[in-house]
């Protein structure tokens, strides 16, 4: 079914067309959350539906070459460091665990800078997950074959 | 009005569509449908304002969940049909909890009454006090990420586990699985 899927033209062409675009929908969508609706979950989940969509047209070979899976599992746990990290930050700024405040000289841009690091965290965490869910429901069929 | 005719509309759309969930026979034909079923829900959300649960619902509920459901079936033998199975049980609960869930119905509170309890208890504060304190417009992510940051931090951390059960269950050579698998098949 997949040799089906790779060899035909119309498919890789609108897929190659359409990575690009569906990434920076998902930059837009993560960077863009303050001001519009959107936010780091929703951004990880169009950001990786652009590298499922790739993986399941070109094979699921080529999607581990494009995002290696030790890498995706390190990122996995990077978001998630990244997160609790601007928490331990806020305390070794005199603040208390998760208070944007102290991030910058006024409260409010710190909000901004704590708002967005976090955002970004839980961005790159879903967007890794949903990848490695993919990765193992996909490869795990191989497997079994 | 306007608004109530799209509600109506939608909303008689999701029940034809759960009518043939029902119906169909399929997995994959299954699969379909409750994507369409999240979609056409993400479409009332964006009618009742709440843009925010619409593109989470669109991205998690028709988009990733579509395409894990598609790999999950894909994976199980083919032509295999299951025989009835005695439906009588499962008709007499259907039927209990729908008449619980008739008889709350009286009691929730209106749609959109500024008067029911989730509107009075912290949310006046946050929708008044954000804007100017953090300069964002977007209330949704002040909330989400600021003044209940401790929650969204619980949550990145649940869909990070859920991600690693499935990864040390479903990769097979974390567990060396494959050669078990083989050794298995061969006795």
């Amino acid at each position: 079914m997949r040799d089906k899927i790779s060899s035909s033209p119309v498919l890789s062409v609108v897929s190659k067309v359409l990575f690009a675009p569906i990434i920076i929908f998902g930059l837009y969508v993560q960077f863009h959350g303050d001001y519009g609706p959107g936010g780091g979950f929703q951004a990880g989940v169009i950001v990786a539906a652009a590298f499922i969509l790739y993986s399941m047209i070109f094979g699921l070979a080529k999607g581990e070459t494009l995002v290696p899976v030790m890498v995706n599992r390190y990122l996995m746990c990077v978001g998630v460091l990244l997160y609790a990290g601007v928490g331990i930050l806020s305390i070794f700024l005199d603040g208390m665990y998760l208070d944007y405040n102290v991030l910058s000289t006024n409260p409010s841009s710190g909000q901004h800078i704590g708002i967005i690091l976090v955002e970004l965290g839980v961005g790159i965490t879903v967007a890794t997950v949903m990848i490695a869910l993919y990765h193992s429901f996909a490869s795990f069929q191989e497997s079994h074959e | 009005m306007n608004f109530l005719l799209i509600n109506f509309f939608l909303i008689s759309l999701l029940l034809i569509t759960t009518f043939f969930i029902f119906k169909s026979t399929s997995l994959i034909g299954i699969v379909a449908l409750t994507g369409a079923f999240t979609l056409l829900c993400s479409a009332i959300y964006v009618n009742l304002d709440a843009v925010d649960v619409a593109f989470t619902e669109a991205a998690v509920g028709s988009g990733i969940s579509t395409i894990l459901m598609v790999m999950a079936a894909a994976k199980l033998p083919e032509g295999k049909k299951n025989k009835l199975i005695n439906l009588f049980p499962s008709i007499i609960l259907a039927i209990s909890i729908s008449l619980v869930l008739i008889l709350i119905i009286s009691n929730l509170p209106l749609l959109g009454d500024p008067n029911a309890p989730i509107h009075l208890h912290v949310v006046p504060e946050y929708i008044k006090e954000s804007k100017d304190f953090f300069h964002i417009p977007n209330v949704v992510t002040n909330i989400l990420a600021s003044y209940r940051g401790f929650d969204t931090l619980g949550e990145t951390i649940v869909i990070f586990t859920a991600g690693l059960g499935v990864i040390v269950l479903l990769t097979s050579n974390t567990l060396n699985r494959k050669t078990k698998f083989k050794n298995k098949e061969k006795k």
